[in-house]
């Protein structure tokens, strides 16, 4: 009940939103920025960028983050100039802005893990800056009044007026006016005249209108632009006319020129400003709009909605079957909304996962940046295409996507694409090109890399993977084979270890990450033509194709994306090594058979696999190994639930599932279920047929 | 709003005793609830707070790899839930389970899991002080989950500590 302890976490709970909100404006920015650079922006582009180093400024502002305040101030003021048209958008602008946007987010972050920045820090971008906004305009303290005294050394005291008309409706805003002239008089003395004429009498009078219009007679150090923040929030609902009443003592002297190098924008431009106000507002009425129609909803409540969407799902199939069976067996009509209960239940389903569903231009966004980076660093020309950039997956998967594809983009640049030079000499045009491109194909996202480079290198991967004890000298590997080399651990082709890529950890964890998310990855490589990589990864991670297979009275479920085959071995195929290891050979490869009915010690379990089928399943690390099953039941999608919640961790289980019965069904982890040793002996060849022998295994085990 | 109730009987005597009165009867404010259940011949209890629901026993999944009493995992409205059998974790051997037997849902911690018993019995109001400590004896290691005794007049009911049981 303590208002301490309620308004403490209210302050940390604003907290977290403000830092969400600014990451969240922070890659809006950089969308822009990188816009930016190769081409102007529109004026809206610019607003857009205006208004978010303006939200940073204000949440930093009720923060206290004095460091984030004064760069997005100035940061602010360059881009207001560059509305006003006042500076241009040359490569050197937009590249001061690009790394402006680098000290802002880096300021951001500061500010969140609650870590100072060297004092300096963003002090160079800051002069230039500066430097741009014109001589006469040094940093000032965003604070206007007291504290600006920098920026009053200069200004010197100004007379203002200021014309304040609300829309009828301004209250329906809950926008308050007395809380403006609070703060205009805290500006300076204020000489506030109020309009009553529009006033109607008092049967007419309609409570909820403003009808009252302001004069305010401003005697401020403070320059136009301190004023106009007064009314940033305001300004779509309010008539506002600023005007330098009379100048200051300079100005005076001087009053035919004295928009030169003033801080503020004298009489002169005032109408310009007004029309540019009026340009400004459908933007940021458009804004408005887009804000409304979004809402922030915890991760949490969306799971359990999901959850429960699912059950629902479940329950309405288990109903249906009864019913069917009820109606068959009384040669009854089918009862009627049964149809419609399930389509409603599907689109209902559909319509929560959708929920969880974005577009992959969040992770796509950040990739431009690095290239231009990397490029600048390599001295290699890039062109970046990107497509697909709308299409939609899970956010948790968009979260897993961004190291993956970073370390991909940064592989292409540095081993994949040549110097210019190269380049030319090679007969191809000097500007390398990479494709990111991303498309649904069925349940899954297939996002691909390809870049017009120089393509994989065989025989130096090769002799790496041989030198490095990948393969065996005497391998022989097909092109293909070779290729996917590239994602064996413990591989790296740089010949030395830069801070691009090359320490040997790439495309290992990159593939292996992918592999987490239930996904694959492909290379496919034409040397002197390039490289390409598909990543198939699927649409949410709640959510797997699963090949249900029978193990004796068990039902397990096998993650298709790692299921290459299966077939039932004749007896000439299996070899057994040892007591513990039996092979299965298939197209000249020897695969290790992984025992599921002893390594689980599953009752009435098909012993013999030449009696049963093998599955044969990729393993992240490159292998395979063949699952010993009863039969294959038949795909499915299934929703993934955790074990863990309620139990310890099982081995070769990494997951569980409801089928279509109620019944819980088991997801096998198949990196596990490779790494787990037998405990019971494989049963003697010798000893008559394997259905005998095996149980008694079993027996002597206990 | 209860602050204000609760100032209100305060400040007057009469309301105050009537509720003390009323309550000796079902539950003075110290008094605690337990849910008595049988295995065979021996009736056992445990807090009643921890318990979730009480549901007949359905077929459980194996969980390969288990000690015996992990019967397996069912499915609770959504929720994967492991089923421990209380009997085999006794070490009384396994239940030979049958719609007829009961699995309570209980909370432990952040954890959720079931327990097969052979009935559930009844709920026991008692004061703290008529839980009897359980006197020492020689009990092994990872023993120490019987948590105290109530006398409920029919006969004594053991009362377990579910954390102790199956950590």
């Amino acid at each position: 009940m303590s208002n301490d302890g309620t308004s403490g976490s209210d302050f940390e709970r604003f907290r977290i939103t403000f830092f969400e909100e600014c990451n969240e404006i922070l890659a809006d920015l950089e969308v822009h920025l990188t816009q930016l650079q190769e081409e102007a922006l529109d004026n809206e582009g610019l607003n857009a960028v205006f208004r978010a180093a303006h939200s940073i400024k204000a949440g930093a502002g009720a923060f206290g983050f004095t460091d984030l305040v004064n760069f997005t101030h100035s940061f602010e003021a360059l881009l207001d100039k560059m509305r006003d048209g006042e500076i241009d958008q040359t490569p050197q602008v937009a590249d001061l802005l690009v790394r402006g946007g680098d000290v802002l987010a880096e300021l951001v972050s500061a500010a969140q893990e609650n870590r100072s920045v060297a004092p300096d820090f963003g002090a160079e971008v800051l002069a230039q800056v500066h430097d741009l906004l014109g001589s006469g305009q040094k940093p000032k303290d965003a604070t206007a009044g007291p504290g600006a005294q920098q920026a009053s050394s200069i200004s010197g005291m100004g007379s203002w007026t200021i014309r304040l008309t609300p829309n009828v409706d301004l209250f329906k805003n809950a926008t308050e006016p007395l809380l403006l002239i609070r703060e205009l008089r805290e500006m300076g003395s204020l000489k506030v005249t109020c309009d009553r004429s529009q006033l109607p009498p008092l049967r007419k009078l309609d409570p909820e209108l403003a009808y009252f219009s302001w004069r305010f007679e401003l005697e401020s150090e403070c320059s136009r632009e301190n004023i106009e923040e007064v009314f940033e929030f305001v300004d779509d609902t309010c008539e506002i006319v600023i005007e330098q009443a009379t100048s200051s003592e300079e100005e005076a002297k001087s009053p035919e020129a004295p928009a030169k190098d003033a801080p503020v924008q004298p009489q002169v431009s005032s109408p310009e400003k007004n029309v540019e106000t009026k340009e400004s507002a459908p933007a940021g009425k458009k804004a408005k709009a887009a804000a409304a129609s979004s809402i922030r909803v915890e991760l949490g409540r969306i799971d359990r909605l999901v959850n429960t969407v699912g059950e629902l799902v479940i329950t309405q199939a288990m109903l249906a079957q009864e019913l069917a069976d009820l109606t068959a067996d009384n040669e009854r009509q089918p009862i009627a909304g049964q149809e419609e209960l399930a389509n409603l239940t599907r689109e209902l389903q559909e319509c929560v996962m959708a929920i969880r569903m974005q577009p992959v231009k969040s992770v796509f966004a950040r990739m431009p940046r690095l290239v231009r980076d990397l490029s600048g660093k390599l001295g290699k020309k890039i062109n970046l295409r990107m497509s697909g950039e709308h299409t939609e997956v899970d956010k948790t998967i968009i979260e897993e996507l961004a190291d993956p594809l970073t370390h991909m983009i940064r592989n292409s640049i540095d081993h994949g694409l040549e110097t210019p030079a190269e380049r030319v000499a090679a007969g191809k045009p000097e500007e390398g090109t990479i494709d990111l491109s991303a498309a649904h194909v069925g349940g899954n996202i297939v996002i691909s890399i390809s870049d017009d480079g120089a393509g994989i290198n065989r025989e130096r991967v090769l002799a790496i993977a041989i030198d490095k004890g990948i393969v065996q000298p005497d391998a022989h590997l097909s092109d293909q084979e070779i290729d996917e080399l590239i994602f064996a651990p413990g591989f790296s082709t740089a010949e030395e270890v830069t801070d691009i890529s090359g320490r040997g950890v790439g495309m290992d964890v990159v593939r292996r990450n992918i592999v987490s998310l239930g996904g694959r990855i492909q290379v496919q490589s034409q040397p002197g033509y390039g490289t390409r990589l598909n990543m198939l990864i699927p649409l949410t991670l709640a959510v797997l194709d699963g090949m249900i297979v029978a193990v004796g009275n068990q039902r397990y479920i096998l993650p298709i994306t790692s299921i290459v085959e299966s077939f039932r071995p004749s007896p000439s195929q299996m070899r057994r090594l040892d007591d513990w290891t039996q092979v299965v050979q298939i197209r000249g490869e020897f695969i290790r058979i992984v025992r599921l009915c002893d390594l689980f010690n599953v009752e009435n379990a098909t012993h013999d696999p030449t009696q049963g089928l093998v599955v044969l399943t990729e393993v992240a690390g490159g292998g395979k190994i063949g699952i010993t099953v009863d039969e294959l039941i038949g795909q499915q999608q299934i929703v993934i639930k955790s074990l863990n919640d309620n139990f310890d961790p099982v081995p070769g289980i990494s997951g569980a599932t409801i089928l279509g019965n109620g019944k819980v069904a088991l997801i096998l982890d198949i990196e596990q279920l490779a790494g787990m040793k037998a405990t019971v002996p494989l049963p003697h060849q010798d000893d008559g047929p394997k259905e005998v022998d095996a149980p008694v295994a079993i027996v002597a085990a206990e | 709003m209860q602050a204000n109730m609760l100032q209100a009987q305060e400040t007057n005597p009469v309301v105050k005793g009537s509720e003390a009165a009323a309550s000796e009867i079902v539950a003075s404010p110290t008094s605690c609830q337990f849910i008595s259940f049988r295995l065979g011949e021996d009736e056992y209890a445990i807090d009643i707070m921890a318990v979730r629901e009480i549901k007949g026993w359905t077929d459980a999944t194996p969980l390969p790899n288990q000690p015996p009493h992990v019967l397996g995992v069912l499915n609770l409205r959504g929720a994967i839930v492991p089923i421990l059998d209380l009997r085999s974790r006794f070490g009384q051997g396994l239940t030979e389970a049958t719609p007829m037997h009961v699995v309570i849902i209980v909370n432990v911690g952040e954890r959720t899991f079931g327990i097969l018993v052979d009935a559930v019995s009844d709920i026991l109001t008692v004061e703290p002080e008529e839980i009897k400590s359980v006197p020492d004896a020689d009990r092994a290691e990872g023993e120490d989950y019987l948590s105290g005794i109530i006398n409920a007049g029919h006969g004594m009911v053991v009362v377990l500590g579910l954390q102790e049981l199956f950590r």
